[in-house]
């Protein structure tokens, strides 16, 4: 037995001995035990660097970890955004200072973290953000308002980006800073999303003010740090999808049509045939960017490829689930509404984390190297643009 | 499973196609095309003298090479996207895998060298293409082969009849071949008719729908091919051609509808890689494997050789523009093993939605 086998096997004891019997809705503080366990028992920041509070080992451990946390549903969504978007950011461009501080309590789950980047007149368009930063004496003064956060109720601290100079082209105005979500001057308000929950929130910021000390890189040098941080998202998204459950699924779209008699007919075998090559197509994508990576192969941009099909799919498994299902699909008894659900929530996976024209975009860009749209904003100062309320001001 | 090629299939991939770029390019095919040569004879001598590729997956015992199915589709994966003239899909993929698949030694001893070697080139009529014909005493043959890969050309022809498998040697008494007008004109087709032709029975004809099968993967892979080469054709173009001050890569209506082609290519690749796994791997896999490839790639190649022809503008229909041949190509090969009906039925029934 090799070492990385005897890690996995040890692994997979400690996680059947530890995350067997955990409920199935865990609340924060179920979840916030749960991943000071798993750090004590160093299975929490396997590759991140030892002296922060990582366990310094290689991706090949990661890996075993993963394989073995398969069978689990680990209760560790609060800590998701930190770790797999605010910590590597830190880790990457955060002071020496930064990395001591928040690295470890962020690893244990002591301290949730949440990313504020969208707003309402930057969607797509990122950068075309008009959260304010001011430098007034010894601070910062924060503030605008953001969208679509995560987490954001339960966040102890937020990585922001806030333009901070107007003068500059949009890309170089822009810097981030690490925000203590329990500021007064923060107010977090849920924003209820189509399914009728509330799985992001607003953030609104008046005069909060933010330390030069937890500018995250430099002053007006944010923006290349939080391409790095979507470009982890959009990763995560399209590859963490086979993990999940899906509902609309072609085994359990098969096993409902013939539970109902419905597989006499050829138009819904058509409908359960396209269902299948539609999703088997996406799951062997995803297994051989895996096995890639694997290989040593960095999928880059080609992320976006998996982001993309892994929206297409969701809009198109329910659609399908709802035909076969019927008129149940979208009126049902308490405990039922699976497939409603679905059709709730795939919109969602089509618009978060960049929209399916913007996927497109990307991988027409990065991935095929197609020339760029000319810009109708380069080369002008940010104060200049057509942009969010300024677009409303410039058209008075 | 395995999805992604060894170094040593790369190499092998690589050597096809320096080797095609070099003797067989796009002019050259053209003109083999054009002409009544069914193929090209001289180009077919040297990939199976040269490179040894009509026996590549043919056992050493009959002078193949011995080598996996994975092996012959990273070269039909070349052979599509150069769309090289070669009986190579006729006779080393379905005669070959139906010989193979046969279980009878001495038809094996008989015809499997001279497949190996490329100096017999055999066609396989498709079971279902058209009514079987029938069986007379002493194994005489009547009946009809409507569509026929390289069967006006072939030394021996493979079919299905009464149950049993039977070969046809050319200049049979009694058989007569039509070579048919192809749209696809890189890939002949004829009718063959019998009329009390003489025929050897080969066993059972029981492992013929194996054969179908591996044939379906090394289709897939062919078709693969040339879904890629047309996306890279018109990526290309789409980098050059100017429209309106600008590149039309840039313009999104011509971006965005490469990005899916691309998403597809990938889905696509990943489709092959696994049915050739499974050809070499896994039996059990096969037959969903099998009608997935062809299900999935049927479609999908002739989508995008569509939509890279029509991005291409006015000069994509024009017969000097190599799109149409590949739209042609990718047509033919949708239909040449049943039609994407025929595949997704055998999934429909390998996925057990018919029980």
């Amino acid at each position: 037995m090799t070492d990385l086998d005897e890690y996995g096997r040890r692994a997979r004891a400690w996680l059947d001995a530890n995350a067997s019997d955990l409920p199935r809705d865990p609340d924060l503080a179920t979840c916030r035990a749960f991943m000071a366990e798993l750090y004590d028992a160093g299975y929490s920041g396997i590759t991140w660097p030892s002296e922060y509070g990582g366990q310094g080992l290689s991706a090949a451990e990661e890996r075993a970890f993963q394989q073995a946390s398969r069978d689990h549903r680990l209760p560790v969504g609060p800590f998701g955004i930190g770790l797999g978007m605010c910590g590597p950011t830190l880790l990457s461009i955060g002071t020496e200072e930064h990395k001591k501080r928040y690295i470890r309590p962020l690893l244990r789950g002591e301290e949730i973290w949440c990313q504020m980047f969208s707003e309402p007149g930057a969607g797509s368009d990122v950068a075309s953000l008009q959260t304010r930063a001011v430098l007034d004496g010894d601070a910062w003064v924060v503030n605008g308002q953001k969208v679509w956060t995560s987490v954001a109720r339960q966040a102890d601290y937020g990585l922001l980006i806030a333009r901070t100079d107007p003068d500059a082209v949009k890309h170089q105005g822009i810097t981030m800073f690490i925000i203590d979500m329990h500021d007064p001057g923060v107010t977090v308000r849920p924003l209820r999303d189509m399914s009728g929950d509330s799985h992001f929130n607003e953030i609104f910021f008046d005069d909060v003010r933010v330390a030069p000390d937890q500018v995250v890189g430099e002053v007006n040098g944010g923006w290349s740090a939080a391409v790095t941080t979507l470009l982890h998202e959009r990763v995560s998204i399209g590859m963490g999808a086979t993990r999940t459950e899906r509902a609309a699924s072609f085994g359990n779209m098969a096993a409902a049509a013939r539970e109902r008699g419905l597989l006499e007919d050829p138009a819904v075998r058509e409908q359960l045939i396209d269902l299948y090559l539609q999703e088997r197509a996406f799951d062997l994508f995803n297994a051989r960017l895996s096995q890639e990576v694997k290989a040593g192969i960095q999928p880059g941009a080609r992320g976006s490829i998996a982001k993309l099909l892994l929206a297409e799919l969701t809009l198109a498994s329910s659609d399908v689930a709802s035909e076969i299902l019927g008129a149940d699909a979208v009126a049902y008894e308490e405990g039922g509404g699976t497939i409603a659900r679905a059709l709730a929530f795939a919109p969602g996976m089509a618009l978060g984390g960049g929209t399916n024209e913007i996927m497109r975009n990307i991988i027409g860009d990065r991935v095929l190297g197609l020339p760029r749209e000319p810009q109708v904003d380069r080369g002008v100062p940010f104060r200049e643009l057509k942009v969010g309320t300024q677009a409303k001001e410039a058209g008075k | 499973m395995k999805l992604i090629l060894t170094d040593d299939q790369r190499e092998l991939a690589g050597s096809v196609r320096s080797f095609l770029a070099d003797v067989a390019p796009m002019a050259r095919v053209r003109e083999v095309a054009e002409s009544d040569e069914p193929y090209d004879a001289r180009l077919w001598e040297r990939m199976c003298g040269e490179l040894g590729l009509a026996g590549l997956a043919v056992p050493e015992e009959y002078g193949g090479a011995g080598a996996g199915h994975a092996e012959v589709a990273a070269v039909q994966e070349e052979l599509g996207a150069a769309l090289t003239p070669s009986p190579f899909l006729a006779s080393a993929v379905l005669a070959a895998n139906v010989l193979l698949e046969a279980a009878d030694e001495e038809a094996a001893k008989a015809y499997l060298p001279g497949i190996a070697a490329g100096t017999t080139v055999a066609a396989v009529s498709v079971p279902g293409d058209g009514p079987a014909p029938a069986v007379r005493a002493g194994d005489r043959l009547d009946g009809t082969l409507p569509h026929v890969v390289n069967g006006a050309d072939a030394d021996l022809v493979l079919l299905v009849a009464d149950g049993g498998l039977f070969a046809v040697e050319s200049g049979a008494e009694g058989l007569a071949r039509t070579p048919l007008t192809v749209l696809d004109l890189t890939r002949p087709q004829a009718r063959l008719s019998l009329d009390g032709t003489p025929a050897r029975r080969i066993g059972s004809g029981e492992g013929v729908q194996r054969a179908l099968e591996l044939a379906a993967v090394a289709l897939a892979a062919e078709q693969l091919g040339g879904l890629r080469h047309c996306l890279d054709a018109m990526v290309e173009y789409a980098k050059l051609r100017v429209q309106f001050g600008r590149y039309v890569g840039s313009f999104q209506g011509v971006k965005h509808k490469l990005a899916d082609m691309h998403c597809t290519l990938e889905q696509a690749e990943s489709v092959v890689r696994y049915a050739a796994w499974a050809a070499d791997e896994s039996a059990e896999e096969l037959p969903v494997a099998a009608a997935l490839a062809q299900s999935y790639m049927g479609r999908a190649y002739f989508q995008v050789a569509k939509d890279s022809l029509l991005l291409h503008g006015g000069i994509g229909f024009t017969w000097e523009h190599d799109a149409h041949l590949y739209y042609k190509r990718a047509k033919s090969s949708q239909l040449l093993l049943g039609s994407p009906r025929h595949h997704r039925a055998h999934l429909a029934e390998s996925l057990g939605l018919l029980a």
